[in-house]
């Protein structure tokens, strides 16, 4: 039913819109304003995820996210386990990411506990990490894709490539996506014999896909007239925002974690920040590829230097694990943007309080921002590029 | 970089698919399904998909390294193991008197497979399976796994995992050889 101002129910919340655009003398239609929902059942919505659209033709007046479909308390859940039993659920945040999902949160509990993971535990998290950041990066450019039409191609080359990674990963923890393989002060097991040739072999097959995959989309002229000037995020509001990851990096702001922080052994490679200039969907495009030739960068030195030695630091408990009181943040650059857990001991088993920063939550916060004035199908793209999961928006 | 033809770009893309397309009749790594269920995958070692309980030697009831120590029940983090201690002890595999589980349930409906019991366990009785054809038309009996459907044997552990079993087999072998030795030690010092 179309929303007028006669069947508007006394006592609704005001709206900062009118129903009534304006007259067709200022140039607009001269029709009613259309409220729609879109989703949360919609192809395009990554998960139950929904949008309240107002319309005027085409064009997106106002935009209202929507969403908590897929909440199930894991905070809450959080400070009523123990340290260690957070740790598979937090598999479950960004489920295409368990394995930086699982370094930050034994960050914030090393910081919290005092605990060094030994140098080999931290090659593996960094090798661990990029791979879960290519993965990542290229199921997010084929799904991009997909919302734009390009029905299964880039999605399934995409597709075929992440099955390599994820092999590995069952390999060495057991599981395609919940790997749940990170423990406070190093790693549940180590290496698998043969699992470095094996990597070593994906990564250096990596590039010619890359290739191939730049030349099938890069200058592909639709690609380039859905995604430039679409979606421009001025580097000024997503500081603001606080937006992180590959959209703030688009928008041109030199942010990355990885170098800020240095967290791990990150300062021991060398590898560049690409960033964007005009922060549209093609950058935050662009910025993705280039991003996963940066991780190769990473990879290639990491898989070559892994020493011996042990993958647990020796003060590790398992069970029986009692921080002392205090409070610790530990956050990295996840494939998303800046994950972080945010821990309260009280010196007991369960943490007093237990809180996310999920990247995806925070940047989907200027959907709104991103797509006013453009088309509704523009939306979809634009959504498409901040990259979501609901299992980490919605928690 | 924007090609001088227009739609230059879309046919460079083209040349892309149709080379993944004939390819995909002359190279292995183009065509790369595989034809579940007729064809499968090799299975990974370290591959997980729920809980089993280890017996040794022939008798599931007799051999069942579990000692109802409830450890992996309260560590469990969805909670779904469900544990009754026995009232009487029964020798383990070193001798030793222990309690048995009288009732050990799994309820792989809400079992998340994240192998934290199996990291917690300190008797190794408590192992990750791999079977993961589970699918049933009853979805609460069904999926309710009763002690006598988790109990496995050694060999059958043996199989799945061979490295982590030869491990595990070698640890308790030496925790058992220690375990006679000191007994003997005790015997032979008792008379004197």
């Amino acid at each position: 039913m179309q929303a007028t101002p006669d069947n508007l129910k006394a006592g609704e919340p005001p709206r900062n819109y009118e129903l009534r655009p304006k007259s067709l003398a200022d140039g607009s239609l001269g029709g009613d304003l259309l409220e729609i929902s879109m989703g949360p059942q919609h192809p395009s919505t990554h998960g139950v995820f929904r949008m309240d659209l107002v319309l005027d033709g085409e064009r997106v007046v106002k935009l209202k996210p929507v969403f908590g479909y897929l909440h199930r308390n894991h905070e809450k859940i959080g400070e009523n386990t123990t340290y260690l039993g957070s740790m598979p659920y937090t598999d479950r945040l960004d489920y295409f990411c368990s394995l930086t999902n699982n370094w930050a949160y034994a960050l914030a509990v090393e910081t919290l506990a005092g605990l060094q993971p030994p140098e080999r535990a931290e090659y593996i998290r960094v090798i661990t990490a990029e791979l879960t950041r290519l993965q990542n990066h290229i199921s997010l450019v084929g799904f991009l894709l997909q919302d734009m039409g390009a029905m299964g191609t880039p999605l399934m080359y995409a597709f075929r490539e992440r099955e390599k990674i994820l092999d590995l990963f069952e390999s060495l923890t057991g599981a395609r996506m919940m790997c749940n393989y990170m423990r406070f002060g190093g790693c549940r097991c180590d290496l698998p014999p043969g699992w470095l040739e094996r990597a070593k072999q994906v990564v250096n097959e990596f590039p010619r896909f890359l290739d191939e995959f730049e030349a099938l989309l890069n200058e592909n002229e639709i690609l380039m007239s859905r995604t430039q000037g679409v979606g421009c995020l001025s580097s000024r509001l997503a500081v603001n925002a606080s937006i992180t990851g590959p959209m703030l990096r688009a928008s041109g702001v030199n942010y990355d974690i990885r170098k800020v922080d240095e967290y791990g052994i990150y300062d021991r490679f060398s590898f560049r920040v690409p960033l964007g200039e005009h922060g549209d969907v093609y950058d935050r495009y662009m910025v993705r590829i280039l991003e996963m030739r940066e991780s190769l960068k990473i990879l290639q030195p990491a898989l070559q230097d892994i020493p011996e030695g042990p993958i647990v630091d020796p003060k590790a408990k398992l069970r029986g694990f009692r921080p002392k009181s205090g409070e610790a943040y530990g956050r990295i650059e996840a494939p998303k943007g800046e994950l972080g857990f945010y821990l309260i001991s009280d010196g007991s088993p369960n943490p007093y309080r237990y809180r996310v920063r999920p990247p995806s939550f925070i940047n989907l916060t200027i959907l709104e921002d991103m797509c006013l004035g453009h088309h509704v199908a523009d939306v979809v793209v634009i959504l498409g590029s901040v990259d979501i999961v609901m299992g980490e928006v919605d928690r | 970089m924007s090609s001088p033809l227009l739609g230059g770009g879309i046919i460079k893309g083209l040349a892309e698919t149709a080379r993944n397309f004939v390819g995909s009749y002359v190279k292995e790594d183009r065509l790369v399904t595989v034809q579940y269920p007729e064809e499968r995958l090799p299975r990974q070692e370290a591959a997980r998909s729920f809980p089993f309980l280890v017996y040794d030697g022939d008798d599931w009831q007799k051999g069942l390294r579990c000692v109802a120590c409830l450890i992996c029940e309260k560590e469990c983090p969805p909670q779904c193991i469900y544990i009754v201690k026995d009232t009487v002890r029964k020798p383990d595999y070193a001798g030793k008197l222990q309690f048995q589980p009288k009732v050990f349930d799994i309820d792989t409906s809400v079992c998340m497979s994240c192998q934290i019991c199996v990291e917690v366990c300190p008797f190794d009785a408590i192992k990750m399976d791999v079977e993961y054809e589970l699918s049933t038309g009853d979805r609460f009996g069904g999926l309710l796994q009763r002690k006598e459907q988790l109990a496995k044997s050694n060999e059958y552990y043996r199989k799945i995992h061979p490295a982590e079993a030869a491990e595990v087999d070698a640890r308790l072998g030496a925790e058992k050889a220690k375990a006679d030795a000191k007994a003997k030690a005790a015997a032979a010092a008792k008379p004197a």
